[in-house]
């Protein structure tokens, strides 16, 4: 007892109830700290690998425009017109006419008991949505048709920059990130009141792809501007961007919704993506918009820019090839539209000054506080709003209160993992934050596993995915072949393979197991993880490979499968293979891929199925597979 | 001897550097004041929150920072020692048990709130949060041998 009391640098005479206390106390917070640690790095893990794949991404696109330029000069059999335009559709040219083309040529059946749309909008037609969009009901291909093509309309009217003043109403709402998660959308209007004259809301962008509701976030905000055009206002965002839906699940969520109008309302919202405006003003102090700035960001050329002459990332394919190269200062010029709505739309805020490219996105630049003040003294600012990033509260500030990041997704990555907010601003412009999370939990600690769980599950497929490269680079530590290395070296292998700026020491034993001389294991990394299904003919590099690439291949498919039947020729198949991997330099036996298909299940006239061939590169962790079984 | 010695404050620092980094919301080698105690727990220490301001009054032994941010570069060397001389270790789980047990059989909900104004008193968010995980709510009672694992099984 006196040994203990001493220990907590009490006085011998310490009542046994006091040090009682400070125990408990101790291991509480020592616990709320290793519980804090493990859901850090379990977000850190969500969104280095978030961001690596954006960073692929764009490797895959500046590889496109190379792919394209590849095939038109070998002369391939017009296959790349076909292959990389948007999918078509009639070409509407007098937009007066679009509603009642529209009602001509698509019939809405009596069975149909979902809203039926009359134009010009009203609030009834706003509540119905509402109403049906809370039942899960789809509205009608013919009435998403026609919403468009009226936003389109409204659209093409606004301006590059909309200025709002807060002269006559009360509070302007400022929304962020909703990428497709319709229940945070009717908490905030639950929350906060319905659009109208006197409760106006901007949306800042990136309202799509990831969550499963983007197609209804969409209509209902469309909805709320054609109805209160002068109070309502959407900022557009980097996923407001055809190749973005494509790989994030903007694309798919359409095309199963709506099987077979799909391509039409796809093609039309390119459209009106493009002409989305790009910045909003308030009382001329407070710029919102979707990213950021950068050294070069001038709003007087923003606002007289084409907008929509900047559409999806094939047009800038080439420009961000030659950013990954690091030429990007150099090649930066004022002029270049491209460059200055990416920096919009991409940029990030940091601490450091300076204007840096943004390597972690691979596209639009850092900036730091000396980069907002030159911004502000040059136009009078006070504040940027701007969303891009995931917050765990919702909203951060940062550039000593300049710059705030307001994020309105909650529940992002997980179930629990962060709350959503938006922002409040009075006519003083002072702003008020509201946080939220849509579902609620009681117990933090099961919270966290659950978090930590997930974070896990997705880095251990992208250990799987990286196999050779692992274990080659294990085996330089390994000088006397024991299979053990080090903590420390297995930690350096780790980040020089994954380059994902992990906490490694930390995540090591979830990871991996050490013996009791400290030293790590290094194949138990792979134990619990192998391939859906058995590839007898594979060989292993080739099977991970597919492994690692299967999402941006999942992409190339989707481009050259135009009519979304599942199905391209076995043709087709292996030459953007072949292509695929000599642009990414990894070398593969020339029939080996040939083996390979042959040894899944294919229809005999010659067309793979092509989702049946990537599930068999999906990474299935051996517990769950006992789980199921 | 002597490179063995150097072997193991390298990974140290480099385990301190990484428990740091998770931290560092901008990668600029700072931190928020408030998370150092939580990054010294992290690591295995177990000290109460004189202890952590005690460390921290070192950190900034020379000048006192106003920006209210720790820079690895203080924060490194005073943490290295801390480790090395292995202060600040856990009070074994048994004397935990026996200090919930001395208190009483089973601590009502009242009495986990007196217990923790003593001491080094609870946020009343620790608070809250403590009796939400901790404290039955049908009952308002803490049943210790219950609780007791959820604050040793990491």
């Amino acid at each position: 007892m006196e040994k203990v009391t001493t220990n907590l640098g009490l006085s011998k005479s310490a009542s046994w109830g006091s040090v009682a206390a400070i125990l408990i106390q101790k291991w509480y917070r020592f616990t709320m700290a290793r519980l804090e640690m493990r859901r850090r790095y379990s977000l850190s893990i969500f969104q280095s690998i978030e961001y690596a794949d954006e960073q692929d991404q764009l490797i895959l696109v500046s590889s496109q425009a190379k792919l394209e330029l590849w095939w038109k000069t070998a002369n391939q059999n017009g296959l790349v017109s076909q292959i990389f335009t948007s999918p078509s559709a009639p070409q509407v040219v007098d937009e007066g006419l679009c509603l009642k083309e529209f009602e001509k040529k698509i019939d809405v059946p009596d069975s149909y008991y979902g809203p039926r749309l009359s134009f010009p909008l009203t609030a009834e037609d706003a509540n119905a949505l509402l109403h049906a969009f809370r039942n899960e009901q789809l509205l009608h291909a013919r009435y998403v048709l026609q919403l468009l093509s009226e936003t389109r309309r409204v659209l093409k009217e606004m301006p590059n920059i909309t200025h709002l003043s807060t002269s006559y109403s009360k509070e302007i709402t400022v929304c962020g990130d909703l990428h497709g998660n319709l229940d945070d959308l009717l908490l905030i209007f639950y929350k906060n009141g319905l659009p109208s004259e006197q409760n106006r809301y901007v949306f800042n962008g990136d309202f799509v792809d990831r969550g499963k509701n983007s197609m209804e976030i969409l209509i209902i905000l469309f909805a709320f501007l054609l109805i209160y055009p002068n109070d309502l206002h959407l900022n557009r965002g980097n996923h407001e961007d055809y190749i973005m839906n494509l790989r994030y699940g903007f694309t798919k969520e359409v095309s199963k919704k709506y099987k077979d109008h799909w391509k039409q309302i796809l093609c039309l919202l390119r459209d009106v993506f493009s002409w989305l405006p790009l910045a909003t003003i308030i009382d001329s102090k407070v710029l919102i918009l979707h990213g950021g700035i950068s050294d070069t960001t001038d709003l007087d050329f923003l606002n007289a820019l084409e907008r929509n002459k900047v559409r999806d990332r094939t047009d800038v394919g080439i420009i961000l090839f030659s950013l990954k190269n690091s030429a990007y200062i150099h090649e930066r010029k004022k002029e270049t539209q491209d460059l200055h709505i990416l920096d919009i739309l991409w940029s990030d805020p940091r601490s450091q000054n300076g204007c840096t490219p943004n390597k972690c996105r691979g596209g639009g630049c850092y900036f730091g506080p000396d980069v907002t003040a030159k911004l502000f003294a040059r136009y009078n600012l006070k504040m940027l709003i701007r969303s891009h990033e995931f917050k765990p509260e919702g909203y951060e500030i940062s550039h000593d209160g300049k710059v705030i990041t307001i994020f309105s997704a909650s529940n992002y990555y997980e179930e629990g993992s962060n709350r959503g907010a938006y922002i409040k601003l009075n006519p003083e412009l002072t702003p008020r934050f509201v946080q939220y999370q849509v579902s609620k939990f009681t117990r933090r600690k099961n919270l966290v596993g659950t978090i930590e769980s997930a974070a896990l599950k997705s880095l251990r497929e992208k250990i799987y995915a990286h196999r050779s490269e692992l274990t080659s680079a294990f085996a330089q530590y390994d000088t006397n072949g024991t299979g053990r290395i080090s903590v420390n070296d297995w930690a350096e292998a780790m980040e020089s393979v994954l380059q994902l700026e992990l906490p490694w020491r930390m995540l090591r034993p979830q990871l991996v197991q050490m013996n009791p001389d400290g030293e790590v294991d290094f194949m138990s990394c792979f134990y619990d993880l192998k391939m859906g299904q058995p590839t007898k003919e594979a060989q292993p590099a080739l099977a991970e490979t597919l492994c690692r690439y299967r999402k941006d291949l999942e992409i190339i498919f989707n481009i050259i499968d135009k009519d979304h039947s599942g199905l391209i020729s076995f043709e087709e198949f292996s030459q953007t293979w072949r292509l695929f991997t000599s642009h990414l330099g990894i070398e593969v036996e020339d029939d080996s891929i040939d083996k390979l298909v042959l040894s899944i299940d294919y229809n005999k006239d010659g067309h793979i199925d092509f989702n049946e061939f990537l599930e068999a590169f999906h990474v299935v962790h051996r517990l769950e597979k006992k789980a199921n079984s | 001897m002597a490179s063995r010695k150097d072997a193991v404050v390298a990974e140290i620092e480099k385990k301190i550097t990484k428990a740091f980094e998770v931290f560092d919301r901008e990668s600029n080698k700072t931190v928020d004041v408030r998370e150092i105690g939580c990054i010294i727990r992290s690591l295995g220490c177990f000290p109460n929150e004189a202890e952590v301001q005690e460390l921290l009054d070192q950190v900034n032994i020379e000048v006192e920072d106003p920006s209210g941010f720790v820079h690895l570069d203080k924060f490194l060397p005073v943490m290295t020692k801390v480790l090395l001389d292995e202060r600040f270790q856990p009070i074994p789980e048994d004397v935990l048990l026996h200090a919930f047990e001395s208190l009483k059989g089973y601590l009502l909900r009242q009495n986990v709130i007196l217990c923790c104004f003593s001491g080094e008193p609870f946020t009343q968010e620790e608070m809250e949060d403590m009796l939400n995980v901790a404290v039955d709510p049908e009952t308002n009672i803490l049943h210790y041998r219950d609780y007791l694992p959820k604050l040793v099984i990491d």
